[in-house]
């Protein structure tokens, strides 16, 4: 589904990527923390997350993911915002909370990804 | 919906709190912050997280939580499981992606409520 | 502790790219700059993107660590046609116990780290996990050293 699809499920305001909306998405991360992003997280997700701070935005753009979700209506600081516009990573917040979040995609057909690591590996 | 219907339906394994699958579902929480956990989720919520340290049985336990599930094949620490046996906190766990998990508890979750209520 | 290669070829072929990253200890202001700078830079020398991600994020939860921990510290970024080589090298206090501090949900990290979503004992896991070859080394009050070495895989298309 597009971005598009995805504001209009969620209800979400686009901070940041206005001009990213026709990106397609298939899978989805929902976690607070980092790490775990980093070790599980696909390129090409969306993060769905209760942070609002700028390593969001650079966990995001060290793992090329598509779009934040911030969740529960939490709205970055101006830092923020300004570091995922530099990095040109969309930003969209919801009032739902994450369960909400992650179920209303869910039931729209966006899947899961948990990206092993043995996965990407490429041993030659 | 009580708690076993769901652990039976999504094939939890249930590593503590065996007898307090009877505890009603009301809604889901996903959370790894401990203090947006306590400050934003709601009495007999299901709560979701990859924190395994014996705290979560704390937060559960205050907030009247129905349970907790352990995602993205967290295992939680042997401390943490004897301080839920002896609270009586029912702790799982799911062999799934943490996304599918809570994507499918949401929507059994909202099968129980009104059209209304259910907005999905 | 080392892992992966066991030929000494690292630092025999001839880089293509060098450089050091000074990088801010014990804050956050700027945590992650300069994970951001080699990713660019990797992803304009045209290296595959597996390789330009996987060297993104060993450099950025090494750059989390000094932000994190250390006093100070700069990253040192090494490209050869066959390896990406971060080092991480900082002036703190040190790991008492590298054993203990690899295990998968180890962390001394404090509650200002926590709120951030790191500290959850998984960074330097990750970077042992998506490097091809680490070593880490460390000396109390004195620093960290890591070492990381991503190879280049063989749809490598030159730079």
């Amino acid at each position: 589904m597009t971005l598009r699809e995805v504001k209009d499920i969620l209800d979400a305001e686009v901070l940041v990527g206005h001009d990213q909306l026709g990106k397609e998405v298939k899978t989805a991360f929902g976690a607070d923390l980092m790490s775990d992003v980093l070790a599980f997280a696909k390129a090409g997700s969306l993060l769905l997350t209760g942070l609002t701070n700028p390593q969001v935005i650079r966990t995001s753009d060290v793992l090329d993911i598509a779009a934040i979700i911030m969740v529960r209506g939490k709205r970055p600081s101006p830092e923020t915002i300004r570091l995922a516009e530099e990095l040109h990573i969309p930003i969209l917040v919801t009032q739902y909370i994450l369960f909400e979040t992650a179920g209303k995609l869910y039931t729209k057909g966006i899947v899961g990804c948990v990206e092993r690591v043995d996965d990407e590996r490429a041993f030659s | 919906m009580n708690l076993d219907t769901i652990v039976k339906e999504l094939d939890l394994k249930v590593l503590s709190g065996q007898d307090r699958l009877d505890a009603e579902v009301s809604g889901g929480y996903v959370g790894d912050l401990l203090s947006d956990v306590m400050a934003n989720s709601k009495e007999g919520d299901l709560w979701f997280t990859r924190q395994i340290h014996q705290n979560i049985v704390a937060v559960a336990s205050l907030k009247d939580h129905a349970g907790i599930v352990v995602i993205q094949g967290a295992e939680p620490a042997a401390d943490t499981l004897e301080k839920a046996r002896k609270e009586g906190i029912p702790i799982l766990a799911s062999a799934r992606p943490g996304f599918e998990t809570i994507g499918r508890v949401f929507n059994m979750i909202a099968a129980t409520k009104s059209p209304e209520e259910a907005d999905i | 502790m080392w892992k992966g290669l066991t030929t000494n070829v690292l630092s025999h072929d001839a880089a293509i790219y060098e450089n050091s990253f000074p990088v801010e200890g014990g804050t956050f202001d700027n945590a992650g700059h300069v994970s951001s700078q080699i990713k660019a830079l990797l992803t304009r020398m045209k290296l595959s993107k597996k390789v330009v991600r996987r060297a993104a994020l060993v450099t950025y939860e090494a750059e989390i660590n000094i932000c994190s921990y250390a006093n100070r510290g700069r990253i040192h970024l090494r490209v050869t046609p066959e390896h990406v080589t971060v080092e991480a090298i900082d002036e703190g206090q040190g790991i008492a116990d590298i054993e203990l501090a690899m295990q998968a949900g180890y962390s001394t990290a404090t509650e200002r780290i926590r709120e951030m979503g790191f500290g959850a004992g998984m960074g330097l896991c990750n970077i042992k996990n998506f490097s091809d070859f680490f070593r880490i080394s460390s000396e109390i009050g004195k620093g960290t050293h890591l070492k990381m070495v991503i190879r280049i895989d063989k749809d490598f298309d030159g730079i």
